[in-house]
């Protein structure tokens, strides 16, 4: 699937929950079952600075497409990356060096996007973005 | 005896809803609301005699450099300072410490000794650090023990008479302890080191006497005393603060200025270059007035009732540890669940209508000390009630709820 589609099936889980405390509970729920980053790559410069929680983010090419790993020593945290992984992991770099973010407004997690909100989402997107970047020049 | 909710009706913020909730406000320890007399001397400054001060002949300028001295007096006044020159308006806690610690730089010898708590918030850390890297002295710390309180025999230890200057708060931003500061004092003194305390955490609670303290130097902001932002005080000893260079060149600091050579202002005005925050340092003057009226033991008593309160309802809840124990503290709870990160518990708390605050508290070393990545704070103020620290730990228990 394109990132564009699965961000399109996401907007569609998060329609049919009808509050917060729902979309909440889903991104616990998803938090919860994010396949765990190898612990070799729990490392200090794996971590995204800017985040009030710890976030790992490892990254590797596979066949000309990129694979991330992460995880967060917050639960609500963990649950954003593993929405993240799912847009992006999997994907090739150019596309995630263009591809737009707007979904996370469309649901509901618009909060977490101001640069100054502690969890750092906007640091997250922005790392996963400068990997894409240096994966695309490596193909170059 | 308090009347919380006539109080309540004097802050307007306080009948707000967030995430459709009524509004919990429990961040008092970072900024505190702002009661309407406040608001009001705000407006009527814009609205009726805005202009700079202390250079203009015309009406409006004098109009705003009375109001604005008259600020300074009650500044003054409220911290018994002997001088109102004594009383140097800046930008808040954080803007007062680094115009000592700069000061300070040529003042201290390679070898000479500083000393610090380790309870500090980083803004009475860095700017010591940087004294110690660019004048050579040696920077050393009091540690605490497991109830978040100064280990008082290791303090000294440390003293002699290589020590130049001592700094703590008063009160800890992140545990709500109260320093033994008068203890810190005299026993700086005794081997002539001079000594500055932060008070922007006791403030709110204390209010202190600098004479009677013996305080060299001593800091808050306006913006915990239900003033506005971008304002506060250095309080520094007559005799120090003519000892000291000025921190920034400008306008207002001068007396005479050829290119030759420049003649400095006396005090106050030698530490306030540049066109200061008029309207600030006004309604900071009108917020003490406030404060005052209600009193400082009034306001210690609720609060005191508050956190007693607070400790046991949120003690009820399972797996719940509070950091910073001490009997001598403030309506300052930081605390923590087992096994689920403080962001979590502060992002649904927040949904649910309840302002904390998560995360280290600008204290890192302390949050090193008990191993932990941060707490939840919640801050009780005069204004706050049971009901709302009841509508706090229902908030706890539900994010317990979902997050394990």
């Amino acid at each position: 699937m394109s990132i564009q589609e699965i961000q399109e099936e996401i907007v569609d889980e998060f329609s049919m929950f009808d509050d917060w405390m729902q979309r909440y509970e889903y991104m616990i729920d998803l938090g919860k079952s994010l396949p765990l980053i190898e612990e070799k790559y729990k490392i200090e410069e794996n971590i995204i600075k800017g985040c009030q929680s710890k976030v790992w983010v490892h990254a590797e090419m596979k066949n000309d497409k990129i694979e991330f790993t992460a995880d967060s020593d917050a639960i609500i945290t963990k649950g954003i990356i593993a929405i993240l992984i799912r847009v992006f992991s999997g994907q090739h770099p150019k596309d995630i060096m263009d591809a737009d973010t707007a979904f996370i407004d469309e649901i509901g997690l618009k909060e977490h996007l101001s640069p100054t909100r502690a969890n750092g989402l906007v640091s997250m997107i922005k790392q996963l973005k400068m990997y894409a970047i240096a994966y695309q020049t490596q193909l170059n | 005896m308090l009347d919380v909710q006539k109080i309540r009706e004097d802050f307007p913020i306080l009948k707000r809803e967030v995430n459709g909730k009524p509004l919990v406000y429990f961040d008092n320890a970072a900024t505190s609301q702002t009661p309407q007399v406040v608001i009001d001397a705000i407006v009527d400054y814009y609205s009726n005699y805005n202009a700079n001060i202390h250079r203009g002949v015309h009406t409006l300028s004098q109009e705003a450099t009375d109001a604005y001295e008259i600020a300074r007096k009650k500044v003054q006044k409220h911290f018994n300072a002997k001088h109102t020159h004594e009383i140097i308006l800046t930008s808040g806690t954080t803007h007062s410490i680094n115009i000592v610690a700069t000061s300070f730089t040529h003042i201290l010898k390679k070898g000479d000794e500083i000393i610090v708590s380790a309870l500090e918030h980083h803004s009475n850390i860095v700017p010591w650090q940087m004294l110690s890297e660019r004048s050579g002295a040696v920077l050393k710390v009091i540690p605490i023990n497991e109830e978040g309180e100064l280990l008082m025999d290791v303090y000294d230890q440390l003293l002699s008479e290589k020590t130049k200057l001592v700094f703590t708060n008063h009160i800890s931003n992140a545990l709500g302890t109260i320093n033994p500061i008068e203890e810190i004092i005299q026993k700086a003194h005794k081997v002539g080191a001079a000594v500055l305390i932060d008070g922007a955490q006791s403030c709110p609670h204390i209010k202190p006497d600098v004479q009677e303290l013996d305080v060299d130097f001593y800091v808050a902001s306006a913006h915990k005393l239900c003033g506005p932002t971008g304002v506060g005080l250095l309080y520094g000893k007559e005799e120090w603060l003519n000892k000291l260079p000025p921190y920034q060149g400008g306008g207002e600091m001068i007396d005479q200025v050829t290119f030759e050579k420049t003649t400095y202002a006396g005090l106050p005005h030698k530490f306030e270059a540049g066109t200061p925050n008029i309207c600030g340092g006004i309604a900071f003057g009108i917020a003490l007035d406030y404060m005052n009226e209600i009193g400082f033991d009034e306001i210690a008593e609720y609060e005191n009732e508050l956190l007693a309160y607070g400790t046991k309802k949120l003690l009820e809840i399972e797996g719940l540890r509070i950091y910073g124990t001490s009997k001598n503290k403030t309506s300052v709870i930081s605390f923590n669940l087992e096994g689920i990160h403080p962001y979590d518990i502060g992002s649904i708390v927040d949904k649910l209508g309840v302002a904390v605050r998560t995360g280290h508290h600008c204290a890192q070393p302390i949050m090193d000390f008990y191993q932990i990545p941060g707490t939840i704070r919640a801050s009780f103020s005069f204004y706050n009630t049971k009901e709302e620290i009841d509508i706090l730990v229902e908030a706890v228990k539900k994010a317990k709820m979902m997050l394990l």
